[in-house]
């Protein structure tokens, strides 16, 4: 039995990082890519992380809000 | 004090009153337990004991008694497990513990139970806490001593990482359930047994010198450390708590990034390694993660599949924090004193 890969999703959190489900790559501006360490990854949204692309948690201490 | 690692790794556990001796008997004995005795010592530990957080042979007493469902400690007899006069025990102090942190806990407003309010509430409740930060001082001021006893203290749950939330899995159905195993499968290394974070943290204790073998530390680890450990196994272990445990979660993985951070910057700055420091820097990222899903999509999630479970959910978060808060406080205030925040004078 053969199954297509479902769609990758982006999720915006509320106050929140961007969470990224499913098979997608990672890379720089100059095309490298940027290793994946875990299935599901949150993407910095508040430009604070120090471990951007990846969230940190800094946009809770910085008051970081969405307005959604 | 001097924390070495003992030359041959043990999990005998010494009881710590006359309770812990009667249950400890009772786990590790191929009879079933003597009903009479065991209610009677019960009934004297509960009604001499002042605070339940911190009485020593009531917390190592439940520690027992969960670690023979966890099957965490050599010795124990797996016949024993749903021994009646055991679990009646069980029981028993789980009610008055119980009873003790929901009169200790000041509950939180109750959102409305939809995800968004209570994802909001969690993470106002988790930023307004001001309990004491273990965090900050590891980052700046701890000594290389107290940096071995805050690994030792963590060793009792974090050597079994996210298994007390584990319980509340089959408990849970549709979204709620995805997201709690989402959360689990990345703490149990998303399929690479390497990157299991209790693995990871075995790491971090070998890499400064200490016995990775669980258990080989709960002799000097206070009630309080335990009593932290015993409440999300009640938690988790009680069907009727699974709002608590949920609300725990959600509470633990909101306050662990950034600290997360701060122990690794105190672990480098002490000269540790990147084996020691790798479990902390996991936990920045990997818990940025988990916390958005814990708060969201699990306790969000549950409060708005089953509204009556609003209160415990946020009764759970709390708990986290008030329980976790006093851990910390016993280490700082300890370390201010200038001693150890192990229990001293243990002796056989």
């Amino acid at each position: 039995m053969s199954t297509s890969a479902p769609q990758p999703t982006v999720t915006p959190y509320p106050d929140g990082p961007l969470l990224l489900r499913g098979d997608v790559v990672l890379q720089t501006a100059d095309g490298e890519v940027i290793p994946r360490h875990r299935r599901t990854v949150a993407l910095c949204r508040c430009g604070l992380s120090a471990i951007k692309p990846f969230c940190d948690g800094t946009h809770k201490a910085a008051g970081f809000r969405t307005e959604d | 004090m001097t924390i070495t690692a003992p030359a041959l790794a043990g999990t005998a556990v010494r009881p710590r009153g006359p309770l812990g001796e009667a249950v400890l008997d009772a786990l590790t004995a191929t009879e079933a337990a003597d009903q009479e005795t065991l209610t009677r010592e019960a009934e004297a530990a509960l009604h001499s004991c002042s605070d339940i957080t911190t009485d020593e042979d009531v917390q190592l007493t439940l520690f027992l008694l969960y670690a023979s469902a966890y099957g965490t400690l050599d010795g124990l007899d797996a016949g024993r497990e749903w021994d009646p006069a055991l679990i009646a025990v069980r029981l028993a102090l789980e009610s008055a513990f119980e009873q003790d942190l929901r009169a200790r806990v000041a509950m939180p407003d109750l959102p409305e139970p939809t995800a968004d309010a209570v994802a909001r509430a969690l993470f106002a409740l988790v930023g307004a806490d001001d309990g004491p930060s273990l965090s900050r001082h590891l980052a700046r001021r701890a000594t290389n001593e107290q940096a071995h006893e805050f690994l030792v203290q963590r060793s009792i749950y974090t050597l079994r990482e996210a298994d007390p939330h584990s319980w509340a899995i089959p408990r849970l159905s549709g979204s709620p359930k995805a997201a709690l195993v989402e959360i689990q499968s990345d703490e149990y290394g998303g399929g690479r047994p390497d990157r299991v974070h209790a693995e990871l943290f075995a790491k971090a204790l070998r890499g400064a010198g200490l016995d990775d073998t669980y258990g080989a530390y709960v002799d000097d680890v206070p009630a309080i450390t335990l009593a932290s450990h015993n409440m999300m196994s009640m938690f988790g272990l009680n069907r009727r708590l699974i709002g608590a445990i949920v609300g725990h979660l959600a509470a633990f993985e909101m306050t662990s990034s950034i600290p997360n951070r701060l122990y690794a910057d105190g672990l480098r700055r002490l000269g540790f390694g990147d084996d020691v420091t790798d479990y902390f820097d996991e936990h920045v990222e990997a818990d940025a993660v988990h916390e958005q899903i814990a708060a969201r999509d699990l306790a969000g999630g549950l409060a708005a599949q089953h509204p009556r479970l609003l209160p415990d959910i946020m009764f759970g978060a709390a708990a986290c924090l008030a329980i976790d808060g006093a851990v910390a406080g016993h280490m700082l205030d300890a370390w201010e004193r200038q001693s150890s925040s192990l229990r001293t004078g243990v002796t056989a």
